[in-house]
């Protein structure tokens, strides 16, 4: 074996990766990835409050309630492009507003949230990002709509726009709250 | 009429692209003198038509076309000239025809610069970039024609993204064309040499100039990128490790490798298939990151609107360029290491563990940015790592460089007396502690990372300072300081800026979000910032809420900042425009956040960043000695007397390989 194909031979390896990520990308919506967690259970977790990280708040807290469980993170420009519509839409999906801060400084999204406002009624943080895997989590912002039972009905890769929240979570939101009646 | 003629104009550049990949390459392998002479001419008119392309295109938006589909999505009638101006390379249309434009620059140089070069040499390095050139511009005519036209003409266009209105962005894509592609220089005198068989030193000794000149413009557009980021973005951050910021930073990686290597090469004649290699690899990581940016693989916020077609194009090209080029290494490169043997203690060894480093840096971000493919292919999920694993692995990576950078320009090439580099740094090493000390004890709490940056910087700096300093001493007067070893001392002094900024930055800023009732004060430190409240005002194409800050520093007034929210009219999207007190010591930086309550009070953010200026400071310097080195007549001028010189060295390497 001859060194000098070596370099060859790991670029015909980094080729087919990269065709396989166009294959990927345009055969799956990336924004839409089938989750295998989809009307699952969201799995159980406890994290800390961003504002108060003494305080825990876990899965079972937050159970009985429909809520939107919102990854994002101060170091993620695309979640400044989301920001603002959560601020501004975020009380129309008339539910709780969970923020998930992934992999982040709490100073950092602590000092985010004060620039740009807080839309969510509570933050928990993920500086580890541990239980961001068990959710899956590919990056920021990502968004994952959960009933009032656990279960995992809609998630929603890249940032929210208002067409999204139109077309995609309310219409979801109103039959979880039609089910639940 | 005049869009139409820009796409015939860029037809006719690809014909002419086509005509000088084919003919000089085929008349250099037949020894044709008629084929070879095809290039230059060939280069010329194709300068000529994509230089008029983009005029034309320059045209339609400064003429508010909006018939023309690009014109009318990142132009509007209320948007001043100069962003109309830079609007051209505002998306992917137009900075696909930056980049063929920088590249048929690029060509003209190296055409009318290379007359004392052999002429089969010429012929093979312009019909490379021809085949580059051709790429591209087959890629831009067929997939993201910026010509396009939208008809029924709308009244008005969609308006320039309103991050990109800021004077950081008119110059960051040219600068860092002119970066990536000036790689593709280095890269088609590699593979020239490879086609040719002058697998010598000489092409090395030619391609070094341009490697550096590539190497500055790339510096200087990763820097305003930067820069601009800094301001526009609100925060404060300087660097967010998104896949388009590694996408420059790659190349940059491989291209400090690759002048350093370079400069093994050409003096001693070793590493000579490495920095074939290196500048291969400098080139491919350009494409490939223009490949991440334009596919859509990767989500980024950069993203430029993205279309398979795309993808599928670029990922051909890519696999023929760099595919055929790692072929023809595979097929050509020296097959005996050349050049002079070297000590374990040598420059030879310093230099191969900077190469190293920086190759793994490479590595390691490029594996960071495919990550997220990766993980699908072995179907873990879509999995990114953040800005946490590139900042940890790139500070491992880099600690050893700080260590041993000043050592550098100490060893002799061949055989170093260790001891002796090390008893010279020995004042280097003992002021950089004592001031460190001094410092931890002068200033309480200062975080051990800002110790680190001052402690790294000054070894740094004031080992190179030593350097200068010896040369001084000990060189004969007239040969002390050449261009080269200016450069290299002026690059490596900003690494030592680069080091102390981003550390100290990063470990002492003071970052306070605070409600702020006009006519109240803050203190911060010994400064106070006084809210004079906020008042609507009105920009071209945006209406804009102003507040005023006047910072004190015991009660003199220092500076008066006027941060806005502006809301653009065209597509109401709201951008935050930080002002900023620049200064060499420190920033301040004020941000506008929300209303809050009903007395005029406003959420504000100020921040005071300590030597956040030097991190850029530090990248000019960097770029300064890029071309510095670059000027350095060494690797123009051919007197006789320099060949006789070169092949006195150069002789005797064949005779060693063949021992070996």
């Amino acid at each position: 074996m001859n060194a000098r194909v070596l370099p060859l031979l790991g670029f015909g390896l980094l080729v087919v990766l990269l065709g396989f990520g166009i294959w990927w990308s345009s055969t799956h919506d990336l924004r839409e990835v089938p989750s295998p967690l989809i009307d699952k259970p969201a799995p159980t977790f406890t994290l800390p409050e961003l504002d108060d990280p003494s305080k825990m708040l876990g899965s079972r807290d937050l159970a009985g309630q429909p809520y939107l469980l919102n990854v994002f993170a101060s170091w993620c420009f695309a979640c400044r492009d989301e920001h603002p519509i959560l601020m501004r839409e975020g009380k129309r999906l008339g539910i709780r507003l969970v923020g998930f801060n992934y992999k982040d400084e709490p100073g950092d999204a602590k000092r985010w949230l004060a620039q740009y406002g807080n839309p969510y009624d509570v933050v928990i943080a993920d500086l580890p990002g541990k239980v961001a895997i068990d959710f899956g989590v590919t990056g920021a912002p990502e968004s994952f709509l959960v009933d009032g039972k656990g279960i995992i009905r809609f998630k929603y890769i890249s940032p929210i726009t208002p067409e999204v929240i139109e077309r995609e979570l309310l219409p979801r939101i109103a039959a979880m709250k039609e089910a639940a009646r | 009429m005049l869009p139409e003629l820009g796409q015939f104009a860029l037809i006719l550049a690809l014909i002419l692209a086509v005509l000088q990949c084919v003919l000089p390459l085929v008349g250099a392998q037949r020894g044709n003198a008629a084929l070879i002479a095809v290039a230059r001419p060939a280069v010329a008119g194709q300068a000529v038509f994509v230089t008029a392309a983009f005029a034309l295109l320059t045209w339609a938006f400064l003429s508010q076309d909006f018939s023309v589909a690009y014109v009318a999505q990142n132009s509007n009638s209320m948007l001043p000239w100069f962003y109309r101006f830079s609007g051209v390379w505002g998306a992917h249309e137009g900075s696909m025809l930056l980049w063929v434009l920088i590249l048929a620059l690029w060509s003209a140089a190296v055409a009318a610069f290379s007359h004392k070069l052999p002429a089969d040499f010429i012929a093979r390095v312009l019909g490379v970039l021809g085949f580059i050139s051709a790429g591209f511009l087959l890629f831009t005519l067929v997939t993201s024609n910026p010509f396009a036209r939208v008809l029924p003409a709308p009244v008005d266009g969609i308006d320039l993204n309103p991050m990109l209105q800021d004077p950081g962005m008119i110059m960051h894509p040219p600068m860092l064309y002119m970066g990536y592609v000036g790689f593709s220089v280095a890269f088609s005198f590699a593979i020239a040499a490879l086609l040719g068989g002058h697998l010598d030193v000489a092409w090395v000794r030619w391609s070094r100039p341009w490697t550096n000149v590539a190497w500055a413009f790339l510096t200087l557009g990763i820097a305003i990128g930067s820069w601009w980021a800094y301001y526009t973005l609100g925060w404060g951050g300087w660097w967010f490790w998104d896949p388009v910021e590694n996408a420059s930073f790659m190349p940059w990686l491989v291209g400090t490798a690759l002048i350093h290597s370079q400069a093994v090469t050409e003096k001693r004649g070793s590493f000579r298939a490495w920095t074939l290699l290196l500048a291969i690899f400098a080139f491919s990581l350009s494409l490939l990151g223009t490949f991440l940016v334009r596919s859509g693989v990767l989500t980024s916020v950069h993203a430029f609107a993205t279309d398979p077609k795309r993808g599928i194009f670029i990922l051909a090209f890519l696999t023929v360029v760099v595919g055929g080029s790692l072929l023809i290494y595979a097929l050509r490169a020296p097959k005996v290491a050349g050049g002079e043997p070297f000590a374990a203690a040598s420059r030879e060894t310093a230099l191969l563990i900077n190469n190293l480093l920086f190759g793994c840096a490479a590595a390691m971000v490029l594996l960071g940015t495919l990550f997220p493919i990766i993980g699908d292919a072995l179907s873990l999920g879509r999995v990114s790592v953040g800005p946490p694993y590139f900042a940890f692995m790139f500070i491992l990576l880099m600690l050893p460089i700080v260590l041993l950078l000043p050592f550098g320009p100490f060893l002799h090439w061949r055989s170093a007396d260790l001891g002796k580099a090390a008893r010279a740094l020995l004042p280097a090493f003992v002021l950089a502690m004592v001031a460190t000390a001094a410092a931890w004890l002068l200033v309480a709490n200062l975080p051990w990372k800002a110790l680190a940056g001052t402690a790294g910087s000054l070894w740094i700096g004031l080992g190179i300072v030593l350097y200068a300093l010896s040369r001084w001493r000990n060189a004969p007067a007239g040969r002390r300081y050449t261009p080269e070893m200016v450069g290299m001392i002026c690059a490596h002094l900003g690494v030592a800026l680069f080091v102390a900024g981003v550390l100290v930055v990063e470990s002492t800023s003071i970052e306070r979000d605070v409600r702020m009732v006009p006519g109240k004060s803050v203190e911060i430190g010994a400064l106070r910032f006084q809210f004079d409240g906020v008042h609507d005002t009105r920009g071209p194409n945006f209406s804009a809420q102003q507040g005023t800050i006047q910072v004190f520093e015991q009660e003199r007034l220092i500076a008066t900042l006027s941060p806005q929210k502006r809301q653009y009219l065209r597509n109401s999207q709201i951008q935050t425009e930080a002002a900023l007190k620049p200064g060499l010591v420190h920033d301040l930086y004020v941000a506008l956040g929300e209303p809050v309550g009903t007395d005029g009070a406003w959420a504000v953010r100020i921040y005071v960043k300590p030597f956040v200026r030097w991190i850029w400071l530090g990248a000019l310097l960097m770029m300064l000695g890029g071309f510095i080195a670059a000027s350095d007549k060494r690797f123009r001028v051919h007197s006789t007397s320099r060949k006789q010189a070169a092949a006195a060295t150069a002789a005797p390497l064949p005779a060693q390989g063949s021992h070996a």
